[in-house]
């Protein structure tokens, strides 16, 4: 009996071994690219090298992340980490602090230190997590448009006049639909407004009174619009803060011209394949520089997690050089680490046009604006995007006019400030 | 074969049989206590349980959070504001005018749900019985019509929303259509008369079959030889459609009415993927207008959201229940 006994306690023990011995992090993933695939990869590696973690990656939509996440993380649940891009900042206080937890906190600090304010509340020194890739907004130009029209392709410190009149030649003799295209949201369009010269920020960090200087651009774009210039489907055909990108109507060459980002770059690649040929071009000039606005996707770790050491030795792997050049190479982002971005990257890409295209978006960086570059780490930034593409919408539609629209965006970011202080 | 068969039921249904006698004595000393109307409630009570649980307490959560302001998810960490987000809701200097008032998204959100709840509904009704009509008639292929008509209702409002999105966009089937007999090609979406009009068409299409089977199933509960009395009497069909077909049909008609002005006043999901709520917010309706507020925005309103759905429901209490008064009514008569 007591020998049955003891059988049957050994493997009890032998069934209950793994469970106890095994920790499991949950890993909350949106995909926009191929970055999914790379990173199963790369955790599947790390599995082999800690059999004691198990990593489930858990690819969720973007919608999800940006809706879900956020009453997750209220009720004290959610994900042990998560790959998080706008509400980086806003939801700062649900993040983990993985400074006690790494096992060199200094290699974060020296690596990621530009970004950490991003992903963290005002004043703090937390270690969080880090960006999986820097993204920069710029415009992206269809050369082969530019070529069958016989219309030159304008230079380095061209203006945002310059890039509309040229793509409007190439509009009219292609006879396509529209000269230009931008994405449908205030991010996209705040760029443009900094190089006009725009300030969103107030002294004290609050957010500013929208200036003369972003209305003028304003006034042009919603000019551009009416003449036809500008797709009217991206922004015009929506209302209030719905996303819309234009990224189809470039890849389809509807439009010479388009202004999104550096996330485009493996997309574009995809989608164009070699139907025709393309380049990036930074972003435009106005009279106060030619900025792009900074900001990329965070892998951050939320702090209720039952298990942080070992969430700590996931993230100590994904973030490690090596690792993070790999997950960089194969997902053609740009890195926001500082040795690797020192070091440079080799892109792996069959096409031709990727590496001229990342390497003019690592050009254009040196451009940002200082006002461009605090919007990533501003926490009022999603309440002036959001009053900026509602109203000017509006004002495209025919429902308000600038003039109205102007102390109805000043309104709309007042509220929503209040709100969130209440 | 059949002895095996009653067997294997009796095996089967034994435990519920054990079960009901188990609680029969309960039940019989309940009824003994409280009378007939006792025993509804006992009857009633998980259905109410559920309701409650799903409908009721949601109800009075979503009332708790129209009185608490900021961004907070929770309900304990949100401060406690009183009538704050309905008066900034009513908060409006010209009513016929939104852009006088302080929240002008959701004065411009409820003229455009009323404009598309009267047009919709209208228009949903009355293809609905023409199409009742149609299917109830002896014509050739009958079967397969009231599969096709019906065949929308089973797709999801996302594809519905994103298939006329496709039809009706810039390089779509319709310009392809209108390029061909000769025309300029429209950007239909952006247009706030089409894009308006399109909402109204699309939801109709997408929901009309349901709609239609609830007549359909009205009309052949009508007797057939009161038709056959008006045809001895050679009633012109008109006057057989208003006299007979019409009030037999006025149950069917009024659950018609009320369910499509429910449905109506909660457009969102294909209108939402089909216009976005554009061109400006000539498509920008309630459900959309609290979504946004509620969950789309990075700070978003919960209070604020919370309140205009309060709002939205009220007037839809108010409008169910005239409009079933007015059926009673009607019936009466």
């Amino acid at each position: 009996m007591t020998r049955i006994a003891f059988h049957a306690l050994g493997f009890a023990a032998l069934l209950a071994a793994p469970a106890a011995a095994q920790e499991q992090v949950r890993i909350m993933w949106y995909s926009d690219g191929n970055e999914g695939a790379v990173m199963q990869d790369l955790l599947d590696r790390f599995e082999e090298e800690h059999p004691e973690i198990d990593v489930v990656l858990d690819t969720v939509a973007y919608q999800v992340v940006q809706e879900q996440l956020p009453i997750q993380l209220a009720s004290g649940e959610g994900p042990d980490i998560a790959r998080v891009t706008n509400a980086l900042k806003t939801d700062a206080e649900h993040w983990l602090d993985l400074r006690p937890y790494l096992n060199d906190a200094a290699y974060w600090d020296d690596n990621f230190g530009p970004y950490l304010d991003w992903m963290r509340e005002d004043g703090s020194d937390a270690i969080p997590g880090f960006p999986t890739q820097l993204t920069l907004t710029g415009g992206f130009a269809n050369k082969t448009l530019f070529e069958q029209a016989g219309v030159e392709m304008p230079g380095e410190g061209a203006t945002w006049d310059d890039w509309i009149e040229a793509s409007a030649q190439v509009m009219q003799d292609q006879q396509l639909p529209a000269a230009f295209a931008i994405d449908r949201t205030g991010h996209r369009v705040s760029a443009p407004m900094f190089s006009y010269g725009a300030i969103y920020r107030a002294e004290d960090g609050s957010p500013a009174p929208i200036d003369d200087n972003a209305m003028r651009f304003a006034e042009e774009l919603v000019g551009w619009t009416d003449e036809g210039l500008m797709l009217p489907e991206v922004w015009v055909s929506a209302s209030g803060t719905t996303y819309r990108a234009a990224t189809e109507d470039f890849t389809n060459a509807l439009v010479p011209f388009y202004y999104s980002g550096s996330w485009q770059v493996a997309n574009l690649s995809q989608q164009i394949g070699d139907a025709f040929d393309w380049v990036a071009v930074g972003s435009p000039c106005g009279e106060a520089g030619c900025t792009g606005i900074p900001g990329g996707a965070g892998l951050v770790a939320v702090k209720y997690t039952d298990q942080p050491e070992a969430v700590a030795t996931v993230m100590d792997y994904l973030a490690s050089e090596e690792v993070l050049r790999e997950f960089s190479e194969r997902t053609l982002f740009i890195p926001a680490h500082v040795g690797l971005a020192e070091a440079g990257l080799d892109y792996q890409s069959e096409d031709s046009q990727v590496p001229p295209a990342l390497d003019a978006f690592v050009a254009s960086s040196s451009q940002i604006l200082p006002e461009a570059a605090a919007m990533p780490g501003w926490l009022w930034s999603p309440a002036y995007y959001g009053a900026i593409v509602t109203r000017i919408s509006q004002v495209m539609a025919g429902e308000l006019t600038l003039e109205e629209a102007r102390p109805l965006i000043d309104r709309d970011i007042a509220d929503q400030v209040a709100a969130a202080q209440q | 074969m059949t002895a095996f068969a009653t067997r294997l039921g009796a095996a089967v249904a034994a435990p519920f049989a054990l079960l009901a006698r188990a609680i029969d004595l309960p039940l019989r000393g309940w009824q003994r206590l409280t009378g007939m109307g006792g025993m509804a409630a006992v009857f009633l009570a998980p259905n109410l349980a559920i309701f409650g649980v799903f409908v009721l307490i949601p109800l009075a959560l979503n009332f708790a959070y129209s009185m608490t302001g900021g961004t907070d998810i929770l309900l304990p960490d949100r401060p406690f504001v009183g009538a704050d987000q309905y008066a900034r809701l009513l908060d409006c200097a010209d009513y016929s005018r939104a852009v006088t008032c302080r929240e002008d998204a959701f004065w411009t959100a409820a003229r455009n749900t009323a404009v598309f709840v009267v047009f919709q509904v209208s228009l949903m009704v009355a293809v609905s019985m023409i199409t009742a009509l149609i299917l109830n008639r002896k014509i050739a292929g009958r079967g397969f019509f009231r599969a096709v008509f019906f065949f929308p209702v089973l797709l999801s409002p996302v594809v519905v929303g994103l298939i006329w999105r496709w039809i009706l966009q810039r390089q779509g089937l319709l310009n392809l259509i209108v390029v061909n007999l000769g025309f300029d090609p429209q950007v239909w979406l952006n247009d706030r008369l089409y894009a308006f009009a399109a909402a109204v068409g699309v939801s109709t299409w997408a929901h009309m079959g349901f709609y239609t089977l609830i007549l359909l199933a009205g009309l052949q509960a009508i007797p057939r030889d009161l038709y056959e009395a008006a045809e001895m009497d050679g009633t012109k069909p008109g006057r057989v459609f208003r006299r007979i077909t019409l009030p037999l049909l006025g149950p069917n008609l009024a659950v018609v009415l009320v369910l499509a002005l429910i449905r109506s006043v909660q457009i969102f999901d294909e209108a939402y993927v089909l216009t976005g709520g554009g061109p400006g917010t000539s498509t920008l309706f309630l459900t959309q207008y609290i979504y946004e507020t509620g969950f789309a925005s990075l700070l978003r309103n919960p209070g604020l959201a919370a309140a205009a759905s309060i709002l939205m429901a009220g007037v839809l209490v108010v409008l169910t229940l005239a409009q079933l008064a007015l059926s009673r009514r009607a019936e009466r008569r």
